[in-house]
């Protein structure tokens, strides 16, 4: 089985320097892409069918094609990498950053390339302090070699490169509202349209990609289109990093191909449950993604399959619920987790989601009604896709809606007894 | 429009480039404008579709989510999806639904969520009985209550005299920031945190940056910004007395809404005109109101008896028999005007001391400055715009003149116009103009072009592309270079330095470069030259072929209004008076202390035997009169401005002065305020020329007027005449709701008093009367069934945001003549050379401070600067002055400009703390003009040299070097 995007990484080992990547084969692709014209580079990954890996599943080379091409194009264009990693349960993009910096500013230049953008921003996530010493290092070692700056390589293709360090806002992984960061604003989503491909950053034609979509491109430069579908088990091309946290034996992240089975991951690499512990449900892609439950294990971990199940493969790290957990305190932490994140610009993100922590807060603590189920429920019709702005409250409404319809007498039991059957004389977590 | 030049909708012309196509709203056709917004579409077609952050000066962002519709694919898609109308663009076909059951459970959801952190404290709020979430509350049809939590709250924070905070009414609809920021350019409010708890104020307490903040009061669509003023005598929009009116605080002539109860003016609201001042209004139009109420009101006749005693209160009967003694007994009088007067009232005193003996009201420099303005905008043929359509203009020079302070509104329609060359941007990016923030982050900082040519900074330098600094006669040689650079014809300027030929050539072809060039300037700086150099470049523009705009500010309401009646200065009133040929001066509305220098005034004022003021309020020049009689304000008469675009509109009476239950209760007279005009009329019935004075009301004067001066003649149609009726009514002024009239006396009486008839006017002053739309120069307040907030606007326009149903009011009295050759000005000064311990004095206009009635009430008093001396530096260096020292300013006639009969004199000498002024040239010094005496500095005219010394604490006086 072929890791490419984890092949240099060492957990807790330092990342390859730039004279160990190129050992490895690094910046092989970089200098065919430039032998490459940016159409042909955008056709190869048209062909290699790489859908975005920040979670909504875009083809790539589908977005990249809304740039405006051409000496006529408006300049500066840019290209931003989505490094603002900071939904719950994910830590995928860490280990790329950390693991091996290299193949991210590799991936960067060629995606730039690609759209011929000329400034590059990695939007870092404020917490990640170890990525942001080592992507420095290796940009500034990039700049050092010729690989970033003008005229790479002795091409007539020359690239900025900045690192941004984000203030701090799960907002800013909304590519909108990350450009509005990055330019110094409140980090509010923009309308759409105009796309950021038309008008992104401060106005420019902007490609915003996350982090490990990225990190793929060197690998279907250097092999081509069709190894790198060769590599998925299913329709989606490549590898994914899929992870696991919660209460299972093995908790982690795994380099496997696309369309492995929910099963496989959870048994065979996560190792199952921890003893004493039943499993109840997951989320498999993050927060925002609806519940799946045991019936659903079968399925596999693609795009298409996740819908299919009544979910999304969103970021690929499941977060596992266990029997000894509360559904509706876990509920409660995450809900409280997406009202604290609303940037507050639409009335159904910044107020519903608030009445819906204090709903599930009440009934954590013993004063739900009957008629709060009706109220979470319409909650989560009313803050779909389209009601909202963005896609932050239709997203924090999806554990929501699947776990009202799957944890309902869990629900039922806090309002009738009135207090949480997971806690010892209503405080207190019983573990 | 009934007025503008042939073919030109001057409201409507960026509007007006849609196609009109056809919408299908719940299965319905309706015509609508191809790629407008539905909100805006579904609005204008009379639909009451709920929202709140939306609004039509500030476009779209689809923040608040109230406007939610169903949007359906075609015919057979019954199922559609939920769309906000805000962001959705009209298309032809396109189908839509607002009565889709899905939509409406959206739509009450909204406002359920807004109410879960309101207090829900309408009854203690100011907002109450006009709040557009109170409407849309009950639009929505929310009326019941789930939610039970405690709702968050904040810290309010003092944000000066005009405007109260209250942040726990919030609803986070964005309009404050983005009216404030975006649209009027402040940068100390902001919105701060976020989710449920976004707080929209300053980074700490303080007054408001912004000369436009007031404007939240209306724009914020609850409770958290209110008047300020209002709450100190507050009463509901319900209980408010209204007229249409117009503000009397500058040139503009922007159109405000006074609202009045219990005989006392409570507050000024907007009052949409979409060729003029649109929906807002500056904080000195504003709050300035208070001067009506004020201490110094002249509220009864005043005589003094034997010429030295005091003056003494007496009835409106001894008045007049005084002033028919005066008169009739061989009195030879001259009248002296105001143009902070009506049309009529000047009239009426034009027509009692005879067109002669008529004069201005303003000093020889002024005066001059004013026709010469009239002179230019008559000739052409540069035309003058109106206010909306400063907003349009695509490239402008700014030419000596602080607008920001002279003419604020102004200063914000610049600030729109810097938009049009980048709008183009987003147009080519395919953005509607509408989808205000994809409008703005497609165009960043980018700025049309904008040129600021002035003697000192103003607060729209941030817009500019390039600031010019200089004494004006530098700013004139730039303007003349400018004028060359477009047309060679025009005259040269001799040693222009190379920088300042640079930038007259990037000038020149960027206004070349314009669809719709614009060149303003003003009197602000004191400056012919200036004055002419800004024809000079509107013409250069005309002759070659580009449209260009011109338009003057001028410092009063009724300036262009005075100036055209006629008449001397007051120069030439002294003259008349020293050739002993005069013996009676009756002034009106006028301290002439502001006018012109001090000694000169005493001069006049000894000189005459009688002197008789027509005013409302006490000032230096009424404290030496002979008789007073006490006029009515702009609230309590009617009457015809002319403002700086040669508009004229009518403003009506608000309420009817003296009518005061505290008169009554505690035993004071009610009082004879009466109009100017009435006061004229009457003294000339009381001589027994009544017969020339046939005037029972406003109307008779104003036709009067139109057939001695025809140029006036359009001031016949700013308004319906007072016999105008809809269905044999009048238009009432009191709202159907108004509240206790039978018993606002009862107290003193139980027979409840007939209203007070209107000779004047449409209008009435009762609730009863038409209760529909009257036409658009009548509307008395903004309401509509289910819209109480000032937002029933929308049912006054044909299309939303667009010009009031017919058409915009006021006529417009100066067209250019075209076709004619321009006859440039040949006049180019010479450079400004430094002089020797002299500095050149130049003014500094206050938007709070230099306006002599705004500045009577507390707030605006409260803003207002005290006087002080500005220095360039360098200057002050050489001075051994530093900030906040003293200096002492010498003026005497040795160095001042000397007018015809200007008398011998010693110079006379201030002590002014020093502020240091880097943008002011090196050998200038500015001082503000028009603060109130003493020590104010009222009447000095300006520009004019001046010795600067440094005062030391024991005021021992140094010389002052100048190198």
């Amino acid at each position: 089985m072929e890791t490419p995007l984890t092949r240099n990484i060492s957990p807790g080992k330092e990342p390859p320097d730039l004279v160990q990547y190129e050992k490895t084969g690094g910046y092989a692709a970089l200098r065919k892409a430039l032998r490459m014209s940016p159409a042909e580079v955008q056709a190869m990954v048209k062909e290699s069918n790489l859908r975005g890996r920040g979670g909504a599943g875009f083809p790539t080379a589908q977005k990249w094609s809304f740039v405006p091409m051409g000496d006529d194009a408006p300049r500066p264009k840019y290209l931003v990498c989505n490094a603002d990693e900071m939904e719950p349960g994910t830590f995928k993009d860490r280990l790329l950053l950390e693991g091996d910096p290299h193949q991210l500013i590799e991936g960067i230049i060629i995606s730039a390339y690609a759209i011929q953008a000329d400034v590059a921003y990695v939007f870092l996530r404020w917490a990640y302090k170890l990525p942001a010493r080592r992507m420095e290092r290796a940009i500034a070692e990039a700049y050092r070699h010729g690989y970033v700056g003008k005229n790479i390589l002795g091409s007539a293709y020359s690239l900025e490169m900045h690192l941004h360090v984000s203030a701090g806002r799960y907002m800013c992984g909304e590519e909108t509202a990350l450009l509005n960061a990055l330019e110094g604003k409140r980090a509010n989503p923009r309308a759409k349209p105009p796309y950021p491909q038309v008008s992104g950053l401060w106005g420019k034609p902007t490609i915003v990609n996350n982090v490990e979509t990225l990190c793929n491109l060197p690998h279907i430069l250097n092999h081509g289109a069709a190894w790198f579908k060769s590599l998925s088990r299913s329709g989606d091309g490549g590898t994914k990093l899929y992870g696991a946290s919660g209460r299972v034996k093995n908790p982690g992240l795994w380099e496997l191909p696309m369309g492995t089975p929910l099963r496989e991951i959870l048994e065979e690499h996560a190792g199952g449950m921890r003893d004493g512990y039943q499993f109840r449900g997951l989320l498999p892609g993050g927060a925002s993604t609806d519940f799946v439950l045991t019936e659903h294990l079968d399925a596999v971990m693609d795009f298409d399959s996740m819908q299919a199940v009544g979910s999304r493969l969103g970021t690929g790290t499941m977060i596992v619920l266990d029997d000894k957990t509360c559904p509706v305190g876990m509920l409660l932490n995450l809900e409280h987790f997406f009202a604290q994140e609303s940037c507050g610009w639409c009335t159904p993100c910044w107020s519903g989601l608030s009445w819906i922590e204090q709903i599930l807060q009440d009934m954590e603590e013993g004063r739900g009604k009957t008629s709060d189920l009706e109220l979470l429920e319409s909650h989560t019709h009313l803050l779909g896709p389209g009601h909202t702005f963005c896609a932050l409250a239709p997203g924090a409404a999806e554990p929501l809606q699947s776990g009202l319809k799957y944890f309902r007498d869990d629900f039922q039991r806090h309002i009738h007894e009135k207090r949480c059957p997971w806690r010892e004389h209503g405080h207190g977590m019983q573990m | 429009m009934k007025s503008a030049v042939p073919g030109v909708n001057t409201a409507t012309v960026c509007k007006c480039e849609a196609k009109v196509t056809t919408i299908h709203i719940d299965d319905r056709p309706y015509p609508a404008k191809d790629g407008e917004n539905l909100l805006q579409e579904c609005l204008s077609l009379g639909f009451n579709l709920p929202y709140f952050c939306w609004h039509p000066a500030l476009g779209s962002v689809g923040a608040c989510r109230q406007c939610a519709i169903k949007q359906f694919k075609n015919e057979e898609d019954k199922r559609g999806k939920v769309v906000m109308a805000c962001m959705t663009a009209a298309k032809d076909g396109i189908r839509i639904s607002i009565d889709d059951s899905e939509a409406r459970e959206f739509r009450a959801s909204v406002v359920e969520w807004l109410m879960v952190d309101h207090p829900h404290d309408c009854p203690v709020c100011d907002e109450g009985g006009e709040c557009h979430l109170q409407d849309m509350t009950v639009m929505n049809g929310h009326v019941y209550r789930r939610y039970h939590g405690r709702k968050r709250t904040f810290h309010n924070q003092d944000l000066g005299p005009l405007v109260n905070h209250e942040m726990n009414r919030c609803i986070q609809c964005y309009r404050c920031t983005r009216f404030y920021r975006d649209y009027a350019g402040g940068r100390d409010f902001d919105a701060l945190v976020l989710r449920n708890q976004v707080y929209f104020g300053r980074y700490q307490d303080g007054v408001l940056e912004s000369e436009f903040s007031g404007n939240l009061v209306e724009v914020c669509p609850t409770g958290v910004f209110t008047d300020k003023t209002l709450k100190r005598h507050y009463t509901r929009k319900w209980d408010l007395q209204t007229a249409p009116s117009v503000c009397v605080h500058c040139g503009l002539g922007c159109n405000t809404i006074p609202g009045e109860r219990y005989g006392t003016l409570r507050r000024i609201r907007n009052r949409f005109n979409g060729a003029v001042n649109g929906y807002f209004l500056c904080d000195r139009g504003r709050y300035g109101y208070d001067f009506v109420n004020s201490r110094r009101r002249i509220r009864q006749p005043l005589l003094r008896k034997h010429g030295i005693a005091p003056l003494q209160l007496a009835s409106k009967r001894d008045a007049l028999q005084l002033l028919g003694e005066i008169l009739s007994s061989g009195a030879r009088a001259i009248g002296i005007g105001s143009p902070r007067a009506s049309i009529e009232a000047n009239f009426a005193l034009r027509t009692l001391v005879g067109r002669d003996q008529f004069y201005l009201g303003l000093s020889e420099r002024d005066s001059r400055l004013l026709a010469s303005i009239l002179d230019i905008l008559k000739k052409g043929p540069a035309r003058t715009p109106s206010l909306h359509e400063v907003e349009l203009a695509d490239a402008v020079l700014v030419l000596g003149e602080d607008v920001a302070n002279t003419a604020p509104r102004l200063g914000l329609a610049l600030r729109q116009a810097v938009r049009r060359q980048p709008e183009k941007m987003a147009k080519k990016m395919g953005i509607p103009l509408w989808n205000d923030h994809a409008v703005r982050e497609a165009v960043q900082e980018e700025r049309g072009p904008l040129f600021i040519a002035t003697v000192a900074d103003t607060r729209i330098d941030d817009i500019a592309t390039r600031t010019f600094r200089g004494p004006p006669e530098e700013l004139a040689r730039l303007g003349f270079a400018v004028a060359h650079a477009l047309d060679p014809s025009a005259p040269q300027v001799s040693d222009v330095s190379n920088t300042t030929q640079a930038l007259a050539d990037a000038i020149a072809q960027k206004l070349k470069a314009a669809e719709r060039p614009l060149i303003i300037s003003g009197m602000g700086c004191g400056d012919r030259a200036v004055v002419e150099a800004a024809a000079n470049v509107a013409w250069a523009l005309c002759s070659t072929g580009h449209a260009a705009g011109l338009c003057y500010a001028v410092p009063e309401c009724n300036s262009l209004g005075a100036v055209m009646l006629g008449g001397g200065s007051l120069e030439n009133a002294l003259e008349a008076l020293d050739d002993g040929a005069v013996d009676t001066l009756i002034i009106l509305e006028n301290d002439l202390y502001r006018r012109t220098d001090a000694a000169m005034v005493d001069r006049l004022l000894a000189a005459a035997r009688n002197v008789v003021v027509v005013d409302h309020i006490e000032h230096a020049t009424s404290a030496k009169a002979d008789v007073v009689v006490p006029a009515a304000t702009f609230a309590e008469a009617d009457g015809t401005l002319l403002n700086n675009e040669g508009r004229a509109q009518r403003f009506f009476q608000v309420f009817v002065p003296g009518n005061d239950i505290k008169d009554d209760i505690w035993g004071g007279i009610a009082g004879d305020i009466q109009e100017s005009w009435r006061w004229l009329r009457d003294i000339m019935v009381s001589v027994g020329r009544g017969d020339e004075a046939r005037w029972p009301s406003l109307d008779d004067v104003t036709a009067a007027c139109a057939a001695a001066i025809p140029n006036l003649e359009p001031i016949l149609r700013a308004a319906p005449p007072a016999a105008f009726r809809i269905e044999g009514q009048k238009i009432p002024r009191e709202p159907h709701r108004y509240s206790g009239r039978t018993a606002m006396h009862a107290n003193v009486s139980i027979q409840e008093p007939e209203q007070p008839g209107d000779p004047d006017s449409p209008l009435s002053f009762s609730m009863e009367g038409y209760p529909g739309h009257p036409p658009p120069s009548l509307i008395p307040r903004f309401w509509a069934p289910g819209w109480n907030s000032v937002q029933a606007l929308n049912k006054f326009q044909d299309e939303v945001g667009g010009p009031l149903k017919g058409g915009d009011p006021g006529e417009r009295l100066i067209e250019p003549l075209q076709g004619k050759k321009v006859a440039y000005f040949q006049n180019v000064p010479a450079g400004f050379k430094l002089r020797a311990g002299e500095w050149l004095l130049l003014p500094l206009h206050h938007i709070f401070g230099s306006e002599e009635l705004s500045i009577l009430a507390p707030p605006i008093a409260e803003l207002s600067t005290e006087p002080y001396l500005a220095l360039n530096p360098d200057d002050a260096v050489d001075l051994r002055l530093a900030a906040g020292d003293d200096a002492q300013l010498l003026f005497g006639p040795e160095l001042m400009e000397i007018s015809p009969g200007f008398p011998e004199e010693i110079p006379r000498a201030y002590w002014l703390p020093v502020r240091l002024k880097p943008e002011l040239q090196r050998g200038t010094a500015g001082l503000p003009v028009g603060l109130p005496s003493p020590g104010g500095l009222a009447g000095i005219g300006l520009p004019a040299f001046g010795k600067i010394r440094r005062a030391r604490k024991e005021n021992r006086i140094e010389e002052g070097r100048h190198e």
